[in-house]
């Protein structure tokens, strides 16, 4: 398979270092004006749910949160793959930095989540299919990166990390239709792509920015941690020297 | 193929007779794993029914896990896995029979002394045969995926809660259809539906698993 240029450009440290520096700021920026946003219209504008009083605007951190904590293990699963087909070891730096932000936003839905249930279901956990497999997805997270550190060599890791990374794809579309294969005390999907959306405007704005603003958090502390892991990896580089500024030593 | 398949079952059940200690240890720690349940709970009869079925299962998923940690090592060690993967012949293959041999060597003999175990829960007949089914189907599955888990750790030093916390998430499925199937049919209800999902996994796990750890070893050889 013939790859464009920008594509091998991009599999360069240096390269994608001077990257990723220039556009983390155009990440950060509007992730925190949209947050704002977000939380003004989710927590001010928006208003309160029939049923649920003002308790459903925990939605605006909630559904973000569980949003991201399957997305990332999409783009580490990619990225892992991209790593093992064509041996980019940038596609694993990514995938290496992804992992604990994962794991983080899973933490976060489960919490949420659990915060949630407490009015709403009058318990904070239930052992129903969408909050057990969010929880597998987290040991999943967990286990990746404790492979991780379990090897020396880091090239190993990064393989094995991978193929273990493919193998939990299976989680994935589990957690997705969980919902609607069993019976479940979660609610239904609120947002469908191909279906007029289940809530009304008001609400959904608040709710699809957030979602938004957290994609947006996530690329720019992505870009920042495969910036360091890069920068880890590369330490004995001359470019990494350079900019530095610390001279050439056997190190 | 079939002799190769047939000379690495052959070498790994002789090894594996030869040291009779790692081949009972998974059956008496399945055996003393289900005897705490009852002293720890409760020995009433009911209370030991309604629990029967999960605990079986989790103590055989249990057993199986502890006699992972060993699937490679002596051949990683003694360099006989090098030369398997060097050799002229398909490395998916040969995988595929070490974990046929590592289910014949653990598995089985927990689906064989199951039966006696459930006894003691009080299950009845049809609890019983549905448990030994059940493990029939389900112990090759948790053999292929521990297969995968113990490929991954092959180069790690401590890896054996590391290997669970791999493993262990994958294994669920097999797990939670295996005990349902097992509680239904002591109840007395049919159990098709969860047998085909068993027999569904255990065929996608003999076509997925051989291709993903012998990539696995590949990368532990290195």
């Amino acid at each position: 398979m013939k790859l464009p240029t920008w594509f091998h450009k991009l599999g360069s440290p240096p390269h994608f270092y001077r990257l990723a520096t220039l556009l983390t700021p155009w990440f950060y920026v509007p992730a925190v004006l949209l947050l704002l946003a977000g939380t003004y219209g989710g927590l001010v504008l928006a208003p309160a749910d029939y049923q649920q009083g003002d308790g459903f605007r925990i939605i605006y951190v909630h559904v973000p949160s569980a949003y991201l904590s399957t997305m990332v293990y999409g783009v580490m699963a990619v990225a892992s793959a991209i790593g093992l087909i064509w041996r980019m070891k940038l596609a694993h730096s990514v995938a290496a930095a992804a992992a604990p932000i994962g794991a983080w936003f899973t933490f976060l839905a489960l919490v949420t989540g659990a915060i949630w249930g407490k009015p709403m279901w009058g318990t904070y956990w239930e052992w129903d299919p969408r909050l057990t497999s969010e929880l597998i997805l987290l040991f999943i997270y967990l286990g990746y990166i404790s492979l991780r550190g379990a090897f020396d060599d880091r090239d190993k890791a990064d393989r094995a990390c991978a193929v273990l990374a493919l193998v939990g794809v299976v989680n994935l579309p589990i957690i997705h239709y969980s919902v609607i294969w069993w019976s479940s005390i979660h609610q239904g999907p609120t947002i469908k792509k191909l279906d007029a959306p289940s809530i009304t405007g008001d609400m959904l704005w608040p709710l699809l920015v957030m979602i938004l603003a957290y994609t947006l958090i996530f690329a720019a502390l992505l870009l920042q941690r495969v910036r360091a892991e890069v920068l880890d990896r590369e330490r004995n580089a001359r470019w990494v020297l350079d900019i530095m500024g610390a001279p050439a030593q056997g190190n | 193929m079939v002799t190769v398949v047939s000379a690495i079952l052959r070498r790994d059940l002789e090894l594996g007779f030869r040291r009779w200690g790692d081949v009972a240890s998974p059956l008496m720690f399945f055996a003393i794993v289900t005897a705490l349940f009852p002293l720890a709970l409760s020995p009433a009869r009911e209370v030991l029914q309604g629990l029967g079925p999960g605990v079986l299962w989790i103590a055989a998923l249990l057993a199986m896990l502890l006699s992972l940690n060993a699937l490679f090592r002596q051949d990683l060690e003694d360099g006989s896995m090098e030369q398997l993967v060097v050799g002229p012949h398909p490395l998916p293959l040969i995988m595929l029979a070490k974990a046929l041999a590592h289910w014949l060597l653990s598995g089985l003999p927990l689906v064989l002394l199951a039966p006696l175990l459930a006894v003691t829960y009080h299950l009845p007949a049809e609890g019983v045969r549905a448990l030994c089914v059940t493990l029939l189907l389900g112990t090759p599955t948790l053999s292929l995926l521990g297969s995968v888990g113990a490929a991954l750790t092959a180069g790690v030093r401590q890896s054996g809660g590391l290997l669970a916390l791999l493993i262990l998430p994958l294994c669920l499925p097999v797990l939670m259809f295996g005990s349902r199937a097992t509680a239904l049919a002591a109840e007395g209800e049919v159990v098709t539906g969860p047998l085909y999902l068993l027999g569904a996994l255990l065929a996608l796990a003999v076509t997925l698993v051989p291709a993903t750890s012998s990539a696995a070893i590949r990368i532990s050889l290195d």
